[in-house]
């Protein structure tokens, strides 16, 4: 082949045909179990690039903006604390009203915040799938990434409400991680459903909310726990987000209910929700760009 | 170098259609099922319609394939499936190598960011990896012309800048398969060579392209080969200059009824062209039967006005048979403009004279607008014209290239030995 001297030196000439060119088969979609996992590997940095997007938009808005990621939680804390603490006095593990409420709203708004996102983010992102070719699972893992960035945020101002009451920070903080982990794969599993029927039946974002709302009921971030019969807990724990909670409580401050058996309970709850979600999703993600 | 880099067989893509289509939201879906719970497991009766329909190629490597036809008939929706964005509904293709796609200008840009955060965002998302968008960034916007600007966010650019960044991304892909859909018609002419320059080199280098456009020139020049799609079909797989040919004039044959009322047009429709007749005229005003190089050609042509308009300029539009546009009589050349209001009709007469157009066939085409800033009805091909060899031309055997048949006089000397030739 003849290479070109000429012009731009911009692309270096071909060389001849690769000895093992990528093969790529363009089919209808077929069976249940088509994962594809090892595509959303290759494309990592694109994930990167989605997240640093929509970081840098929220924080290029106004200096409220950034604000809002701690003034919301503390809001909600000091309302949570008149009414449901000095008012109803709901108990609380031993643990001052504060402390008790706004560990659980750290790890609650992010999750509300990140399935909302989910919820909406393959609609919201049409005018990018419907023009290039990723794996559309790059979009979920990175909606419920970025609200890493505030959690962060949200777990220093909660280190400092908790050395400002006394505590001292001890092992059980390693666990955190293990924490925020949870969340993120609950946010995920239960995203993955709702950002696929929401791109199939445009109303499923109208029912998140109620679902977000029912959900935060259904945890402990109001109450304790410990208020749910023995006989009632390992029901209670299907929902991955009481052992977040708890288990953030139990973090910072060494009261509360350690992790225990329940935690399996949720992992296997979560567990069953992701796969689900991971087959449902990839088997609607061929055809989600002609109904989006 | 004649490994197939791409090869599909079958290729179909239906799409629904119709008033009774799948639900669209879960609220529907769950009236409808408890409505009558098995007509809702039924698969409700569609209308399907086919955007492809069985369609198979071949692609070597290196290369470049143009891909023609009507708005509809396919190509775009065939782009998508090679380019992995949806699936198809029956066949299959293979791909061997790494394919980009093209489809838009400005994928990913968002208005908030800068130049350069946008160059990162756009050049990933197109599928460059981080390194590969650091080694090019200087070459990206030196291409775009936007260095001072380079960190203002983007919603702040000119259209001209932003087209100019978006290609200039687009532009520094090196996939060893690309597709490309029309992206060629954006921003202004200089940019447009410069596209057209870097699609040169592209194809030059050995990439596999495939080039989707109606900008005839442009896939005269670049494609050796073309692909026509009519109505989600291959219509014609072979040299492009036969296939551009019969694409826009018989492909698109309107043949030379007059009545304009089932014509593909564009435009706000204030206006509407109804008729055109041609008649071919000589010197002396006296009618011919066929046009020759050299007649005169009287034009006939009625507009109904449907909603007010003011001055607007009327043209004819004679194009040949590759889609140049060769003679644009056009009423704001003579400072005339036309105000009409809804409901009045108009006829007018154009009397071209001495049209100098060598034999072949060619596309009259009608626009009504007010110059760039609407358009009230553009008819592109309202009626054929076939000029017929004339008395200049009949003693030549072949046609030489060119539409413009200048008349000349020339004078020719022979010398023996010219020395001191320069004087």
């Amino acid at each position: 082949m003849a290479s070109v001297t000429t012009s731009s030196p911009i692309a270096a000439p071909l060389p001849a045909p690769v000895k093992q060119p990528a093969i790529v088969r363009i089919e209808p979609p077929r069976g249940w179990l088509d994962l594809r996992l090892g595509d959303l590997w290759e494309y990592r940095e694109l994930l990167y690039f989605f997240v640093w997007r929509d970081v840098k938009i929220r924080y290029k808005q106004t200096v409220v903006g950034v604000l809002w990621v701690v003034l919301q939680p503390l809001l909600t804390m000091g309302v949570f604390t008149i009414f449901f603490g000095r008012l109803a006095r709901l108990p609380s593990e031993g643990l001052p009203y504060p402390v008790f409420y706004f560990a659980a709203l750290v790890p609650w708004a992010y999750f509300a915040t990140s399935l909302g996102t989910c919820t909406t983010i393959l609609v919201s992102n049409q005018h990018v799938i419907t023009k290039v070719y990723f794996p559309r699972l790059v979009l979920p893992f990175a909606a419920v990434s970025t609200g890493l960035i505030d959690m962060a945020i949200g777990l220093v101002v909660m280190t400092i409400i908790t050395l400002a009451y006394g505590f001292r920070p001890g092992l059980s903080l390693l666990l955190i991680p293990l924490f925020v982990l949870l969340a993120q794969m609950t946010a995920l599993a239960v995203g993955l459903w709702t950002s696929a029927l929401n791109a199939l039946y445009r109303d499923m974002a109208a029912i998140v909310p109620f679902v977000i709302q029912f959900l935060m009921l259904a945890s402990p971030v109001a109450y304790s726990s410990s208020l749910v019969p023995p006989k009632w807990r390992a029901l209670y724990h299907l929902n991955p987000m009481a052992n977040v909670i708890d288990g953030f409580r139990w973090a910072f401050t060494g009261h509360g209910s350690p992790p225990g058996p329940m935690l399996f309970v949720s992992a296997g709850s979560v567990a069953v929700i992701l796969v689900g979600g991971l087959i449902f999703f990839q088997r609607v993600e061929g055809t989600v760009v002609d109904r989006v | 170098m004649s490994d197939i880099v791409i090869r599909a067989e079958g290729l179909s893509k239906r799409y629904r259609r119709g008033v009774i289509g799948p639900p669209e939201t879960l609220r529907d879906l769950l009236s409808r099922v408890a409505r009558s719970p098995l007509a809702a497991m039924r698969k409700p009766s569609q209308e399907f319609f086919w955007a492809l329909s069985d369609v198979g190629l071949e692609v070597r490597h290196g290369e470049v394939l143009g891909l023609i036809g009507r708005n509809g008939a396919g190509k775009t929706t065939l782009l998508k499936i090679l380019s992995r964005i949806t699936r198809p509904t029956t066949g299959w293709a293979e791909i061997h190598g790494r394919v980009r796609s093209l489809l838009e200008v400005g994928t990913g840009f968002h208005g908030e960011l800068s130049g350069r955060e946008n160059t990162y965002l756009s050049g990933s998302i197109l599928g460059m990896s981080k390194r590969e968008i650091d080694r090019k960034f200087d070459e990206i916007v030196a291409f775009a012309e936007v260095d001072k600007f380079i960190d203002t966010p983007v919603k702040h650019y000119s259209s001209g800048m932003y087209v100019r960044l978006a290609f200039a991304v687009a532009a520094h892909l090196e996939p060893e398969i690309l597709l490309v859909d029309e992206v060629l018609a954006v921003g202004d002419i200089n940019f447009q060579k410069k596209c057209m320059g870097k699609m040169e080199d592209v194809a030059r280098l050995g990439r596999t392209i495939i080039l989707v456009s109606h900008n005839m020139a442009a896939v005269n020049a670049l494609c050796p080969r073309c692909i026509i799609l009519n109505q989600g079909s291959v219509e014609f797989d072979g040299p492009t200059n036969e296939g551009t040919a019969r694409y826009y004039v018989e492909a698109l044959s309107v043949g030379s009824g007059s009545d304009l009322s089932d014509r593909r047009r564009e435009g706000n429709a204030k206006a509407r062209f109804t008729s055109i007749s041609i008649q071919p005229l000589d010197k002396s005003g006296q009618p011919l039967d066929v046009a020759y190089p050299g007649c005169d050609l009287s034009i006939n042509v009625e507009v109904e006005c449907k909603s007010d308009f003011s001055p607007a300029n009327l043209a004819i539009i004679i194009s040949d048979s590759n889609g140049y546009r060769v003679i644009d009589a056009n009423t704001a050349q003579k400072g005339q403009f036309i105000t009409m209001r809804s409901g009045q009709a108009a006829k007018a007469n154009f009397r071209l004279r001495e049209v100098l157009l060598k034999p072949g066939k060619y596309l009259v085409g009608l626009w009504l607008g007010r110059e760039a800033m609407e358009i009230l009805d553009y008819v592109e091909h309202a009626t054929n014209l076939d000029v017929m060899e004339g008395e200049e031309t009949k003693q030549h055997v072949i046609i030489f290239p060119g539409v413009y048949l200048c008349r000349f006089n020339n004078d020719i000397t022979i010398q023996d030995h010219p020395k001191d030739s320069y004087n």
